[in-house]
């Protein structure tokens, strides 16, 4: 299936080598707790870069703002005040870990490059508010970017490849890329918007098989007034299925998401979509980082893949991935941190 | 006294006929043509818009028009000077031509479909263009990649035509009627297939084109839905998923075809801007005036003939072709 990707490299961007400032999401600590730290903790303590986390950033304001809760200038000011800090701090290169993050930065700077008034009214309402300046990064990456960078140092350095460890295949692994990642602007995002790269890119270099679908650019579901407004959340729902109903005849061995959002509904919708139609979805699905994760050999626990709503227990089977059962809902320092009250009612595949 | 030497950039069905009027005219035509061969885009076709014609026939006609013109093939002109004495070409392999005045007839390139990603042209294997299944048609042959005859085939108008993401915003004329021609060959071609033509508007503006819309529909069943598809994806059988609006309903649509026809446009060919001459928004070179000069460039001595100066159909780059001799002839007399 290389050929499709065969041209991804027309839509390549500049990606620093090190030196980033690095900017949380809002939500994936909560979903997926591990990521974020798995990210980190590869990339400085493995692989020996220099990433640095600062606790006085704050929300891009990216929900709100898709919400129309948020407006406009305020948005400025606030990722404004994200690109003061990364100056404060003495760096360059921004990476954000939320795919709508990227996509407000992306835009922000857009506009400030079309409208330098708006730069203007930006730099003058911080001031204002904080007495803070900045300097506009002159890289800005998603994470993935970061990690499709290095996923060949990530390749040498890992312990097992995505492959099913009894039969020696590559596993099945469809991708879905975060709506923001390219769709605003494809050529901000590696392959573009038809043909993105920079999971599959990650998903071959590790060894396994990118498997293409036909909804492969459908949104994942969350869409956010989709699921936002709870009276909109069939549509959520709805979108969810065609992605899954699309996927599913491929049989794929996971789901590997870019986006916050889209690793969260992917999961959670299936066991939803079970309840509701009948259906028999138990596609585990994984962040990039999971994923990278799994091929570092970092505990799965550790990677907080307990959080997932489909059990990944048959996936690490086939990486051949050693685990504790009784060890899955033990938090960091050992302590029990809760389970659901009935553990089979809660996997999509026993319904 | 020896007949004027006058260039013809281009061997297409303009070219062709622009020499053989030249030769008529008493000049002495020379035709510098890019590819191996005479003909351009319309020999590589089978039937013609409206009347089904075999393009064949065309060819056969203006072959023997031109026959006996001094011609080179597998030249392709760079670069165009002209000064009081006349014009001179240079090939891309350093040869030198020179003349008294030359036409040119360079053409139309075909869109690269692949340029408009989300329908995977290049990707997907039952995604081909309208050229492409003109190929089919003279083979006799119409097929999925895998050689089974296709169920249901769509077609795609306006692909690199009235596109501003693809820097194409001209109109290429002919796709609406070529769209319908196809439809009409493929239920002769695959009987019981299903055609489904997918359209923003239909300009059937020439002689015999809006009853050929009409025919398409009574006697062929071809279905015609106003919406551009905006996404096409490969499903496991290897037959294509495409989304798209009908936008006379305002709904979404989703269906699967056996094969996507992609119509694709008129692209003004990279000569257009390597000779020098002035250019149309759209790039194709521009003439001295729209309605009194339409076969005259602003540049002495250079002429225009046929889609070198944008979109046109056959009848009316043959038309200009034979215009462009007549106001050579006219030129040089004075």
């Amino acid at each position: 299936m290389s050929y499709r990707y065969s041209n991804w490299q027309e839509y390549s961007k500049e990606i620093a080598d090190d030196h980033y400032y690095y900017a949380r999401s809002c939500i994936r600590q909560n979903f997926f707790p591990g990521s974020e730290k798995a990210f980190l903790d590869i990339l400085r303590e493995d692989l020996g870069m220099d990433i640095v986390e600062d606790p006085r950033h704050t929300t891009c304001t990216g929900i709100g703002y898709h919400s129309d809760v948020v407006p406009l200038e305020t948005t400025m000011a606030i990722v404004a005040r994200q690109f003061a800090l990364m100056t404060e701090c003495g760096y360059e290169n921004y990476v954000a870990s939320c795919i709508t993050s990227f996509g407000i930065y992306s835009e922000v700077l857009d506009m400030w490059h079309h409208f330098p008034e708006l730069e203007e009214k930006a730099r003058e309402n911080l001031f204002k508010a904080t007495g803070r300046e900045f300097r506009k990064p002159k890289i800005l990456v998603h994470t993935s970017d970061l990690m499709f960078h290095v996923r060949e140092r990530i390749a040498e350095k890992g312990v097992r490849r995505l492959v099913n460890a009894s039969t020696g295949e590559p596993l099945r692994v469809v991708d879905h890329i975060g709506c923001h990642y390219a769709k605003v602007f494809p050529k901000k995002g590696i392959g573009g918007a038809e043909f993105p790269y920079v999971l599959a890119g990650m998903v071959e270099a590790w060894g396994g098989a990118s498997v293409d679908y036909p909804e492969r650019r459908h949104c994942c579901g969350f869409g956010f007034r989709n699921y936002l407004v709870q009276a909109n959340r069939g549509y959520s729902v709805a979108n969810s299925q065609k992605k899954l109903e699309s996927m599913a005849p491929y049989n794929p061995d996971f789901i590997v998401a870019n986006c916050p959002g889209c690793a969260m509904f992917l999961d959670r919708w299936q066991f939803t979509l079970n309840a509701m139609t009948g259906s028999r979805y138990a596609i585990p699905v994984l962040t990039y980082e999971e994923m990278a994760g799994l091929v570092m050999g970092i505990d799965p626990w550790e990677l907080g893949l307990q959080m997932h709503q489909v059990p990944v227990e048959p996936l690490l089977d086939k990486l051949g991935v050693e685990y504790d059962p009784a060890a899955k809902y033990l938090g960091k320092n050992g302590k029990f941190i809760g389970q659901p009250l009935s553990v089979e009612a809660y996997n999509p595949a026993a319904l | 006294m020896a007949q004027e030497r006058i260039l013809v950039i281009g061997g297409g069905v303009a070219g062709m006929q622009a020499a053989a009027a030249l030769r008529e005219a008493g000049f002495a035509p020379l035709i510098l043509e890019r590819s191996a061969g005479m003909g351009g885009h319309v020999a590589q076709w089978d039937r013609l818009f409206p009347t089904q014609t075999q393009a064949q026939a065309v060819m056969a006609e203006l072959s023997s028009a031109a026959q006996g013109i001094e011609s080179v093939t597998g030249c392709e002109i760079t670069s165009l000077t002209s000064d009081a004495s006349g014009v001179t070409a240079l090939s891309a392999d350093g040869r030198r031509f020179e003349a008294r005045a030359t036409v040119v007839a360079t053409g139309f390139d075909l869109f690269d479909a692949r340029l408009k990603e989300e329908y995977g042209y290049g990707m997907y294997e039952n995604v081909i263009t309208s050229a492409e299944l003109e190929r089919m048609f003279r083979e006799g042959r119409v097929t999925m990649r895998s050689g089974e005859a296709p169920r249901r085939v769509a077609i795609l108008h306006c692909v690199g035509s009235r596109d501003e993401k693809v820097g194409q915003n001209h109109c290429s004329k002919v796709c609406c009627i070529t769209g319908i021609k196809q439809a009409i060959e493929l239920t002769e071609a695959v009987p019981g297939v299903e055609v489904t033509n997918f359209y923003m508007d239909l300009r059937a503006f020439g002689n015999g084109y809006e009853e050929l819309y009409r025919r398409s529909q009574v006697e062929h069943g071809v279905t015609y839905i106003r919406g551009r598809i905006s996404e096409a994806g490969e499903t496991q059988d290897k037959r294509i998923q495409l989304k798209v609006e009908d936008t006379l309903v305002g709904r979404p649509l989703r269906m699967t075809v056996d094969m996507l026809v992609l119509l694709v446009g008129m692209q003004a060919p990279g000569c257009c801007a390597a000779f020098g001459l002035p250019r149309q928004d759209n790039g194709f070179f521009a003439p001295r005036d729209p309605y009194t000069g339409t076969v005259l460039s602003p540049v002495r001595g250079v002429y225009l003939a046929g889609t070198a100066t944008g979109p046109k159909t056959i009848a009316e780059s043959l038309n200009e072709a034979t215009a462009v001799a007549a106001r050579i002839k006219q030129d040089l007399a004075k």
